[in-house]
């Protein structure tokens, strides 16, 4: 479990985020969701120490994040997946070297076994048999897929998503959710994923926290994100007039039976 | 203004040094990216060095020959100068400056653009100390190398100095070889170990330090790797006045 108290970051005289105080279970997907620049990249930056906040906690069960040298934040980080937004794929490394990466460097494995590894996680997002594969050599899609399995090679406790259906076809999109649902309960992972993608709220939404204006605009779950009278949520979620009707057709089924 | 930006830059940088001495996480990943190191900044630059050794050698005693002209001198000095000249000053400088220009730009751009791209911080995220292995094997493989390089220069200036005095017949074979044999001070020649680690220190650490911290996009790496080769060129030749005051 991943706790905030009254997070700040202001870059200059941009106050980004003003005050977030939420909890982020493990076993299920936490999302964090909010327009373009609302600050969902800021927050997990923050939530891994990649940012230092201007004031407020980041608590790791009841480590505080911030407290750590900088030698025990890299142990915890080992329990630490990232999918960044923009991939983060070394491009002098082929999809193979990626995955296998942190196990060069954090296990003593053999060659063997982290082949089978890297086969493992590459078949896990559908991707298998590109090893040898440069990253600019395979689909931002598959780059980000390859992402994934770099994130989970270790079996990571806390699982970090920064959008990670962005510039995915809906199909590839839903079963990249299914995946990252499904190791987040197997693993019992605590995992947070930033998204503007409303497949995946009403998908996988079981922990939803919307930014707006540098604070939690609202706050819930899939199910309570239909019967929300929270006008903040209605505009971020229903901002096509497609939803809006369907939404209202919903809610017009329910009163009547 | 501009002093509290290099107390900022001077401290920052001696801060980066200090988290880079750490143990590693996996020898075999650091020895790996040193051996991948070494091969790039020794074998890659063998042939420049070669190259401009030659020319430093030739311009070294041609230009000697030149000042001795009719002089009481005795003409076999020629051997005797080119030697010590280069041994104490223009192998370990010049091949330093030249590496500043090709190994200090290339692993600013190196480092400055696995910045920019979030790859230190996709590392990071995975446990790894970046600072250590990303800088540690480029400063070990320099340290090794670079004197190595600078040895190989100091012995193909000689032989330049040999091309450009005793082919054209200014002075004999035997004059030649007899001043390269006289007056040695084998201290000259630790002179210029030293000078090629301090150098090869400077222009690694300095290089790494300036693409560790680039911010921005294609133009401040650019300027990262622009300043890479100045600010080694300027610090080589301090260190150079430097070293000359401690060791004469
Ligand atoms: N390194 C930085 N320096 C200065 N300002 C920053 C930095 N990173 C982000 N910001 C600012 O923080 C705000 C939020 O950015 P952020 O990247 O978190 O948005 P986001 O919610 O992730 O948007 P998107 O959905 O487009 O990815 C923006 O106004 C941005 O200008
Ligand atoms: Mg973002």
């Amino acid at each position: 479990m991943i706790r905030t108290e009254n997070i700040t970051k202001t870059f200059g005289s941009n106050e980004v985020l003003k005050g977030i105080t939420t909890e982020f279970y493990a076993g299920k997907p936490n999302l964090i969701i909010g327009s373009s620049g609302a600050g969902k990249t800021v927050l997990l930056k923050l939530l891994i120490g990649l940012f230092t906040p201007t004031s407020g906690k980041v608590f790791y069960g009841d480590t505080d994040l911030y407290a750590l040298n900088p030698k025990e934040l890299r142990v915890i980080r080992m329990k630490v997946g990232m999918l960044f937004q923009g991939n983060a794929l070394f491009d002098s490394m082929t999809v193979g070297e990626n995955i296998r990466f942190p196990m060069d460097m954090f296990t003593k494995m053999t060659a063997q076994e982290k082949r089978k590894r890297v086969d493992e996680c590459l078949e896990m997002v559908n991707m298998e048999g590109i090893n040898d594969r440069f990253p600019s050599e395979v689909s931002g899609g598959m780059q980000k897929r390859v992402g994934i399995a770099r994130a989970m090679v270790l079996e990571p406790e806390y699982l970090f998503c920064d959008e990670p259906n962005s510039g995915l076809d809906p199909q590839t999109s839903i079963l990249i959710d299914e995946l990252i649902c499904d190791l987040t309960n197997r693993n019992n992972i605590t995992t947070v994923i930033n998204t503007h993608d409303m497949n995946s709220v009403m998908g996988i939404g079981d922990n939803i926290i919307l930014l707006k204006n540098g604070l939690i605009a609202w706050h819930g779950n899939k199910s309570q994100v239909l019967e929300s009278d929270n006008q903040v949520l209605e505009d971020f979620i229903f901002a096509s007039p497609f939803l809006r009707r369907l939404r209202a057709d919903a809610l017009k089924q329910r009163s009547n039976g | 203004m501009l002093l509290e930006k290099i107390f900022y830059s001077v401290g920052r940088y001696f801060l980066l040094l200090k988290s880079a001495v750490a143990r590693p996480e996996r020898f075999s990943m650091y020895y790996k990216e040193t051996m991948r190191q070494m091969d790039a900044i020794g074998v890659g630059s063998v042939f420049i060095v070669i190259l401009i050794s030659v020319f430093i050698g030739m311009v070294t005693a041609v230009q000697f020959a030149d000042q001795l002209g009719d002089s009481f001198v005795p003409s076999y000095y020629i051997g005797y100068i080119v030697r010590d000249i280069t041994i104490i000053e223009m192998a370990p400088t010049i091949t330093c400056l030249v590496l500043a220009g090709k190994v200090g730009s290339n692993l600013a751009a190196e480092i400055g653009g696995m910045r920019q791209k979030e790859h230190i911080d996709a590392m990071e995220i995975m446990g790894v100390n970046t600072a250590a292995y990303l800088i540690m094997p480029k400063i070990v493989a320099a340290v090794i190398v670079i004197p190595l390089l600078v040895a190989i220069s100091a012995f193909i200036s000689i032989i330049g100095g040999y091309i450009a005095t005793v082919l054209p017949g200014t002075i004999s074979h035997t004059e030649y070889v007899l001043g390269l044999r006289s007056f040695f001070v084998p201290r000259y020649v630790f002179m210029m170990f030293v000078k090629a680690s301090v150098f090869a220190f400077l222009l690694t650490s300095v290089s790494c330090y300036l693409g560790y911290y680039v911010k921005g996009g294609s133009i401040e790496l650019g300027q990262a790797s622009t300043n890479a080769v100045v600010i080694s060129n300027v610090l080589i030749l301090l260190f150079d006045f430097i070293i000359a005051l401690l060791l004469t």
